[in-house]
């Protein structure tokens, strides 16, 4: 195969997909099941890893094991995902700090947000490897929300890196989704791009002439997606068994995901019908019973019309920031999933005054494609280009005014948002005491005036400034924003010509030894790493079953076995704790294998009494156990049916 | 200090009426010579350089499209100190471990004395739970007349800038140091009275 390709990459919270040029035209690369869409789930099972369709089947029969929307823990903390863990079964590892990078607990291993992004990614990149005939694939383009601050774009690179992919550029979706379009319309003009997707929100305004999209204003809300919908729907459907049946199912994972998925159907429906069915077997547990009811599009709306309607004020302070009418915008995009209910179309455009300009929203290319289809155009045009790219030039801005905490804790700005990138911007600083040879650096990225109240970014520490009196060293700190919209600090002290040292903290960032060791780990080491896997599988499952065992001696089954067999199970507890802790896998599944045996008799009994909850009840999966109930009553749904 | 001329960046000479459509122009020109995207395959020597350039242009873009941002970078190029953003203030400030003060512009001090005594009587109102009709009046005439004020700030600007432009072209170097000492004095009351329009408006929120 000639030169390597290029593809483009839409990560998405809810499906991802990968796109590259073919000839003048951009396509989405198929998986090896046919489909496009590879669902952002992530599965980690005594198996193995599985990405996509295959995990979203774990998140059902073994939620804990499966994560997905974790594109909405990407470059944040603990102290800023409260909300997020009350509405998605999130497992975080439980030793967490305040100010660390998140770590979630899966299948018996933890992995960081962009551990978890770089799976999905290293399977759009096993798609595209199939697709092109075994040859590699290792550069892309990625798209991000518009609205992503620098900590969400470094984990995304990140992810890249970890994945084995060199991120060439990271792109704005709803600017990919703009270039999609224009490929094809060379027509200059203003139009807006409304995209909503599964977990975020953004708007851009972007101005076309000969072939340059430059973008003027970009806003958004990177918490507003499909999934906030589907989060109250789960929410009323909760409340409705808990009220009706006097079953909390809440904490039950496999009862969540099924409802999750039936009110996700329901939703897609709704868009092009009147009514919509839930049918939700519940887990055998709950007495084989069935969740039934039904949802007419005008309960529908009146749920979701506040979750839509949060898309308001963005969209206005964008057509404020660029200066301009609803009836100076030319052309309206339509991009996300989202975008498909009608009651968003019809805000959309209530918000641009479409009709009644005799207008109409492009929908041409599938809002679920246009994203990473854009991306394609765009890796193309970093590769050189053709003739179908030759005149195209994307010019992004950043989303989010750039920062440095002040007297006071206020915030002097120092690049605004919406300003072209890459954009620079030079500060002065001093010192305050004679012979201070540091200064601390508080950089922080948002709108608001306190520095408290917007999103810390990093703290620098200049070092190594020469001692002098106070006031007189002047250190020059250049702050540069890329074309990826990543923030780049240098600084020099002037009056000695001394480069001043920097140290980075980033403040929910991997460092660059952590993103190189997990490269390794799930490249280089791919047997070492089976391996280790295998050991922390094994030693959950001997715990598990040890402590099964204990319960079981209070089970009235227990009293049934001779005191020869008991004398055994014992034999074989003693044997597998000795095991336990060694790093010898085939010992403690050895141990795991005796123990079960010696114990089988017991579990034949217990069945037999019929208390087998007390075992079924261990095993029994939590994952649900972090999910909030979510705003419940008052909600617009009638009473549920409820069919034993 | 060295500050980037932006106006060489353009091949502009260092006048205050440009022509933004041509301004445009040469920006998205510019931008198809140097944008990081026209050098993704490059050597890295060649990348750094285009995102240095291409920073350096998007901020020279950013700065001299706005016609006031546009003075104020004429006006520190030139060697003047503002005092709403001279980075000597800012570091005595600092420095002395205070927040920066703007200086009254002279002819304003009855007309902010007077305000500030107005302010203080609408949060104490506010504090008490009292709605003030007639203070709430005549916040909102200072806020006429502030804004009015402003209009004419604005005329007396763009006449300043049409001179300026002139004494450039006759090479007047005494005529330009008095405008750009007019021009300072102009942006600072600008600035001043600005900020006292947004004090009015959050009183009045």
């Amino acid at each position: 195969m000639a030169e390597e390709r290029i593809v483009g990459i839409d990560l998405g919270t809810t499906n991802s997909l990968v796109a590259y040029m073919d000839g003048g035209v951009p396509v989405v690369i198929p998986g090896e099941d046919g489909d496009r869409l590879v669902p952002s789930v992530v599965a980690v099972g005594s198996d193995g890893i599985t990405v996509g369709n295959a995990a979203r089947k774990t998140l059902i029969t073994s939620p804990e094991s499966a994560v997905y929307s974790a594109k909405r823990l990407m470059g944040r903390g603990i102290e800023d995902v409260q909300d997020e863990l009350k509405l998605f079964p999130f497992q975080l590892a439980a030793d967490l700090k305040p100010g660390e990078v998140l770590r979630l607990s899966l299948g018996g291993r933890e992995f960081t947000p962009p551990e978890i992004s770089a799976l999905v990614l290293q399977q759009l990149k096993k798609n595209a490897e199939r697709f092109f005939m075994g040859s590699a694939v290792t550069k892309a383009v990625i798209t991000v929300p518009a609205y992503f601050n620098d900590a969400q774009r470094q984990a995304t690179r990140d992810a890249g890196r970890i994945a084995g992919l060199e991120v060439l550029r990271l792109v704005n979706e709803p600017t990919a989704a703009a270039l999609a379009y224009g490929l094809d319309r060379n027509k200059d003009g203003v139009i807006a791009v409304y995209d909503f997707g599964g977990g975020t929100f953004d708007v851009s305004i972007l101005k076309l002439h000969e072939g340059i999209f430059e973008v003027i204003a970009t806003n958004g809300d990177t918490h507003l997606g499909g999934d906030d919908i589907d989060n109250l729907m789960i929410a009323i459907a909760l409340h409705d068994i808990r009220g009706d049946m006097g079953m909390d199912v809440a904490a039950n994972g496999e009862a969540v995901q099924g409802i999750r998925k039936a009110v996700i159907d329901a939703k897609i429906a709704l868009s092009s019908q009147e009514a919509a069915q839930l049918d939700v077997a519940l887990p055998a547990e709950f007495g084989g019973k069935r969740y039934l009811r039904e949802i007419t599009r005008q309960q529908f709306e009146q749920l979701a019309g506040p979750v839509i309607e949060r898309t308001v004020v963005p969209c206005k302070q964008a057509l404020k920031d660029a200066g301009l009418t609803a009836a100076q915008i030319d052309e309206v995009v339509l991009v996300g999933g989202s975008t498909r209910i009608p009651r968003v179309r019809a805000l959309v455009d209530e918000l641009f005054d479409l009709t009644a300009r005799g207008k109409k929203p492009h929908t041409e290319l599938n809002p679920d494609e246009v994203v990473a289809l854009g991306a394609a155009v765009q890796a193309h045009i970093l590769a050189g280009g053709s003739k179908a790219t030759e005149d195209m030039l994307l010019l992004d801005v950043t989303p989010l005014s750039l920062g440095i905490e002040a007297l006071g804790g206020v915030v002097a700005q120092i690049i605004n948002r919406n300003s072209t990138i890459p954009a620079s911007a030079t500060e002065h600083f001093t010192t305050g005491v004679d012979g201070q040879t540091n200064v601390a650096i508080h950089v922080v990225q948002g709108e608001r005036e306190l520095a408290k109240d917007c999103r810390s970014l990093a703290r620098f520490d200049l070092k190594g400034i020469p001692p002098m009196t106070a006031g007189i060293p002047r250190i020059e700190v250049k702050f540069l924003i890329d074309a990826n919209g990543i923030l780049h600090v240098s600084a020099r002290e002037q009056r000695s010509g001394k480069q001043a040292e920097i140290e980075v903290k980033p403040t929910y960032g991997l460092t660059d030894e952590q993103v190189e060791a997990m490269i390794l780990s799930s490249f280089d080491n791919a047997e070492a790493d089976l391996a280790a896997r295998q050991l922390i599988e094994a030693r959950n499952e001997a715990e598990n079953i040890l402590t099964l065992v204990e319960k079981a001696r209070t089970n009235p089954a227990w009293q049934q076995l001779t005191a020869e067999e008991i004398a055994i199970i014992d034999n074989k507890v003693t044997a597998l704790e000795a095991v336990i802790k060694e790093t010898d896998y085939s010992a403690i599944r050895e141990g795991i294998d005796g123990l079960d045996q010696a114990t089988r008799r017991y579990a034949e009994l217990s069945m037999d009494s019929a208390v087998s909850s007390a075992i079924k009840g261990e095993t029994m999966t939590s994952a649900g156990n972090k999910l909030g109930e979510g705003p419940t009553a008052p909600h617009p749904i009638a009473k549920a049916e409820m069919i034993s | 200090m060295n500050i980037p001329d932006y106006f060489a960046f353009f091949d502009l000479p260092r006048k205050l009426v440009i022509d933004t459509a041509l301004l445009e122009k040469l920006f998205y020109s510019k931008s198809r010579q140097l944008h990081p995207d026209r050098f993704a395959g490059k050597p890295q020597a060649e990348q750094d350089a285009a995102l240095e350039q291409s920073s350096l242009l998007n901020d020279a873009w950013r700065t001299l499209k706005d016609p006031i941002g546009r003075t104020e970078y004429l006006l520190s190029l030139e060697g003047m100190q503002l005092e709403d953003q001279s980075r000597n203030a800012t570091d005595a400030a600092r420095a002395a471990g205070k927040e920066k003060q703007q200086i009254v512009p002279p002819e304003l001090l009855e007309e902010v004395f007077e305000l500030n005594m107005q302010l203080e009587e609408m949060k104490m109102a506010r504090e008490a739970g009292a709605d003030d009709p007639e203070l709430k009046q005549q916040l909102l005439a200072a806020r006429n007349n502030f804004e009015s004020q402003m209009a004419g700030l604005q005329t007396e600007l763009e006449s300043l800038w049409q001179k300026w432009d002139a004494a450039i072209d006759a090479n007047d170097n005494a005529a330009q140091n008095t405008i750009k000492q007019k021009l300072a004095d102009l942006l600072n009351k600008r600035s001043y009275i600005r900020n006292l329009v947004r004090d009015v408006n959050s009183a009045l929120e």
